[in-house]
């Protein structure tokens, strides 16, 4: 793909601080981690249930912010997170599950939800909401996301691609890039895992 | 409308991938393995893959797609600090003379927007390339399971023998100059 040069400063992650003794410092990719990442959010899940972070994290779980008019990169990292949890299970790191939040409420209704969902992972959580909701657990996030509105039901929308690592009680652990590959993902993932 | 060949196809295609590899010739361009993903039920994009080779001496350009979608559009990936856009690449892609140009996930696609049924595994989406140079020519774009995704674990591969490292997830840049 193309990178440009840097403009977006603002969803730079920020390093974590310094822990007297870091459980996971063996897992680590990189010094950069974040306190600040994750939080309260309320989301409607794919069955028209309002539901909590307490509700949806309930285990190892990757959270990644998309929309699902995007074709390309979104099931690309949807299915790469879905496959990373299949080699997690392989491992017999069974039960991490793998949560889709939309950026676009506007046009993923509970049911589009459901079903891009179902099609990538059986376990797989799709979550809407209201503008107000999105944006408040993009926000906890630190996901940035920004639509093009062009008047017609075809535009695009703009955002960041980190999928979260978040455990429960512990909150967030570790993020991933697009890029990275389901091996990579797992690999890492299972790091944490065995820390626990 | 999307040409949904015999299951008796569709299944032998998803074991044997590459025997729905096909290969088309315009002029001094070859266009390998035109593909898409298989889509939600209430999908309404779809996105599509082709491989490209300027076998001639002139740069060509892919400046347009055309098919029965309300809205077609050549893509572009574009990243800044891991914020992803799509970008419509209006003035087109170039194909430069002796090179290959590879139309991938995370890199450009056609984007085929305002589906009205969702793509399954087996269909062949007929997309005209529109070239600046060469001209044009409807290919079919085949659509096979994306890997990870849930087709997969309906189907009789063996998980234990998937080449995972055959997941497009590599960081390759796309040969792309505008
Ligand atoms: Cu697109």
């Amino acid at each position: 793909m193309i990178k440009l040069a840097s403009s977006f400063a603002a969803f730079t992650l920020a390093a974590a601080p310094a822990l007297a003794q870091d459980q996971f410092a063996d897992c680590r990719a990189s010094t950069v981690g974040a306190a600040q990442i994750g939080g309260p959010f309320e989301l409607v899940d794919d069955t028209g249930a309002t539901v909590t972070d307490a509700d949806v994290i309930t285990g190892p779980t990757l959270v990644y912010f998309g929309y699902t008019f995007c074709p390309d990169v979104c099931p690309l990292d949807a299915a790469r997170n879905a496959l990373a949890v299949d080699f997690l299970a392989e491992a017999g790191h069974d039960g991490v599950t793998p949560v889709f939040i939309t950026i676009d409420p506007a046009r993923d209704t509970v049911e589009i939800m459901r079903d891009f969902a179902d099609v990538m992972h059986e376990d797989m959580i799709g979550l809407t909401g209201t503008d107000e909701q999105v944006k408040a657990a993009a926000t906890a996030y630190r996901a940035f996301y920004r639509a093009h509105r062009s008047g017609d039901e075809f535009y695009l929308v703009d955002h960041s691609s980190f999928t979260y690592l978040m455990l429960p009680e512990i909150g967030f652990v570790e993020f991933f890039r697009s890029g990275a590959s389901a091996d990579e993902v797992a690999e890492a993932t299972a790091c944490y895992l065995d820390a626990l | 409308m999307i040409f949904r060949p015999a299951a008796a196809f569709a299944a032998f295609a998803l074991l044997a991938p590459l025997a729905s590899a096909h290969e088309y010739t315009l002029g001094d361009l070859t266009i390998d393995h035109p593909m898409s993903f298989a889509t939600a039920a209430t999908a309404r994009t779809g996105a599509g893959y082709v491989v490209i080779t300027n076998t001639g001496e002139t740069d060509d350009r892919l400046l347009a797609a055309r098919a029965d979608f309300p809205r077609v559009e050549v893509h572009e990936i574009v990243e800044v600090d891991d914020v992803m856009s799509m970008q419509h690449l209006e003035s087109g892609l170039v194909i430069p003379a002796g090179e290959t140009v590879t139309l991938q996930p995370g890199g450009s696609h056609v984007m085929l927007m305002g589906l009205s049924a969702p793509f399954e595994v087996g269909d062949e989406i007929p997309i005209t390339l529109v070239f600046e140079q060469a001209g044009e020519i409807e290919v079919m774009f085949n659509v096979e399971a994306r890997a990870g995704a849930e087709e997969m674990d309906h189907s009789e591969m063996d998980h234990g023998e998937m080449d995972h490292s055959d997941m497009n997830h590599d960081n390759s840049e796309t040969e792309v100059s505008q």
